[in-house]
């Protein structure tokens, strides 16, 4: 694993999650940026895809259960070839093939529609079941967020995937300890997540959702794991990379203006120097 | 010929079809009275029950359609359309999946389980989803039409069934058309709209209409989504009233789609027979038929007050 390439690719993500929301006027890009490193691991170093040939049967599925994050998946998507990233400014605009939460029918490299909480999760469990029941080895990959894990259907969820043993599925929480509204403790806590999952029998994880070593540790870890689904719970900083939006919630569905963006941006290239 | 219920002709279609057909069965802990059980204990390896938990059914559905695998869903009416509406609308419909959602115990033929469990809303709920099929069978003939169908089709369909065991009107649907009505007989003063259990009772209304003189059409909508707006059109036209009659609201059902389909074009008398916005009861469910006015004698009476009678 090359943790250098990694880290600049997140960085260029960011820079497309900054410049897309901005040019959107609207978005979230507080959340995406968070899970900018999962996402990044997953598609540049984890996932096997073809951006050549999105929807190849075999390739490995990727279900963004909090879709709002949409903005994170498109960057990752264009900076690994599915479309050029010069796009990414057609976001949340009329007839875009970008919409404001994930569409598969619209995207290239979308493999799954999302963005009403919970319901990813389950479409996830859905793929692994699929792959289970027709011996395929592809794999699945979800990321929910922590205030979606308020949802009750997370937890069906949990239950269906233990109960069939769904080993090929793992399931991250993007723990930024924020939603719209404020803290996830103050708001309905969710907390502990980990415990939850424990209970529902998966096979869990803690780890800094930052660290592109932690997370390929703790996925190498889950592959290993027999008849269990393995949940890794990300310790991450909401708005990660910008100081101004790093544990602010108010940057969860906001997008930044022009003085704004042109800060977020200095700070980002000046990471990239 | 003996009566069935629907939901016995499903889960004997879809075993029948299990062996020709790739496909998942999801059933949420009702898989004894959906009848998904058929077809579970002849296919287990490709049978899930997904335990009582229906929003998760529904998204595990589209998981495994977006796979690649088409999936037939079912629970009673009212916890599949009601309870995972918007696992339904967002999971399945918006992405176009491959999920057949089929429903038993729609109605109000649930009987004596009462009006928590009988779902008069289904097919204005999932007539409401853009893309979805809706079909209503009338009997096993027609259900075993709709199953088959709706696995031909590319995309999201509803299949309301019903518990208690109904008359056999059609020996074979081989001919039925997808969102064209069927044309049961032919009449020139009303022209009765009929939707699953309804089509055998406006059948044998038709006979006691024609014996005061009245020259009634039946028509049998299995399809309610696409409506056959070119059929309502026309028998507004020929006949100038339409009786709709469904074991459903009329709100949002049959009767409000042939409203629609007929008001801007051929604007004409639409007499909806269904139930009046309240909910359901217990009791036997040949009592509730008769006491919804949803039996022979309802649709005659009913037909009869539309023309002044």
């Amino acid at each position: 694993m090359n943790v250098q390439l990694l880290q600049e690719k997140a960085n260029a993500v960011r820079i497309g999650i900054i410049e897309s929301t901005h040019a959107a006027k609207s978005g979230h890009p507080g959340g995406s940026l968070s899970c900018t490193e999962l996402i990044t691991y997953l598609y540049f170093h984890r996932m096997n895809v073809d951006p050549l040939n999105p929807k190849w049967e075999d390739r490995d599925r990727f279900v963004l259960s909090k879709g709002h994050c949409a903005p994170a998946l498109y960057a990752a998507l264009a900076h690994r070839g599915f479309f050029d990233p010069s796009r990414l400014t057609e976001l949340r605009k009329l007839g875009s093939f970008l919409q404001g939460h994930p569409d598969m029918k619209t995207t290239p490299g979308v493999d799954m529609s999302t963005g009403s909480l919970g319901q990813g999760i389950s479409a996830a469990c859905g793929m692994a079941m699929t792959a289970k029941a027709t011996n395929k080895n592809w794999r699945v990959y979800t990321l929910l967020g922590d205030g979606e894990c308020e949802e009750g259907q997370v937890w069906e969820a949990a239950m269906f995937a233990s109960h069939y043993k769904l080993d090929n599925l793992i399931a991250f929480v993007d723990f930024n300890g924020y939603q719209i509204d404020g803290a996830v403790t103050d708001v309905m806590n969710p907390t502990p997540i980990d415990e939850k999952f424990a209970s529902f029998g998966w096979h869990t994880l803690v780890i800094d959702g930052h660290d592109f070593e932690a997370i390929d540790a703790a996925v190498e870890e889950a592959l290993k794991i027999k008849d269990k689904p393995c949940a890794v719970i990300m310790k991450t900083v909401k708005g990660k990379g910008v100081s101004f939006m790093e544990n602010n919630y108010k940057w969860h569905g906001v997008a930044t203006n022009d003085e704004q963006k042109e800060l977020a941006l200095n700070e980002l290239k000046g990471a990239n120097a | 010929m003996e009566k069935q219920a629907t939901r016995v002709a499903y889960g004997k279609t879809l075993a029948a079809l299990g062996e020709e057909k790739m496909f998942f069965v999801l059933d949420a802990d009702l898989s004894g009275s959906t009848n998904t059980k058929t077809f579970g204990d002849k296919f287990p390896e490709r049978f899930f029950n997904c335990g009582i938990a229906e929003g998760n059914m529904m998204s595990v559905a589209a998981g495994m359609a977006a796979a690649g695998v088409p999936v037939f869903a079912s629970s009673f009416a009212m916890f599949a359309t009601g309870r995972a509406f918007e696992q339904i609308r967002n999971s399945i419909g918006y992405p176009r999946l491959n999920v057949k959602i089929a429903a038993s115990h729609a109605g109000i033929t649930v009987g004596e389980d009462g009006a928590s469990h009988q779902c008069i809303e289904d097919i204005s709920l999932m007539r409401g989803i853009p893309g979805m099929t809706v079909f209503c069978p009338a009997d096993s003939a027609e259900t075993q039409w709709a199953v088959k169908k709706a696995l031909e089709i590319d995309g999201p369909v509803y299949i309301r069934l019903g518990r208690y065991a109904v008359e056999q009107v059609f020996t074979d649907c081989s001919n039925n058309e997808v969102g064209k009505g069927n044309v049961v007989a032919d009449g020139t003063d009303i022209a009765i709209f009929a939707t699953g259990i309804t089509v055998a009772a406006a059948i044998k209304a038709r006979e006691a209409l024609a014996e005061k003189g009245v020259s009634a059409a039946v028509v049998d909508i299995h399809t309610i989504k696409p409506f056959d707006t070119e059929l309502a059109n026309y028998y507004a036209s020929r006949c100038g009233v339409i009786l709709t009659a469904e074991e459903h609201s009329v709100i949002g059902g049959l009767g409000s789609a042939v409203c629609e389909a007929v008001c801007e074009t051929t604007p004409c008398k639409v007499i909806r027979l269904g139930v009046n916005d309240e909910f359901g009861t217990s009791a036997s469910a040949g009592v509730l038929v008769s006491h919804f006015g949803l039996d022979a004698e309802g649709i005659t009476a009913k037909a009869l007050k539309a023309l002044g009678k």
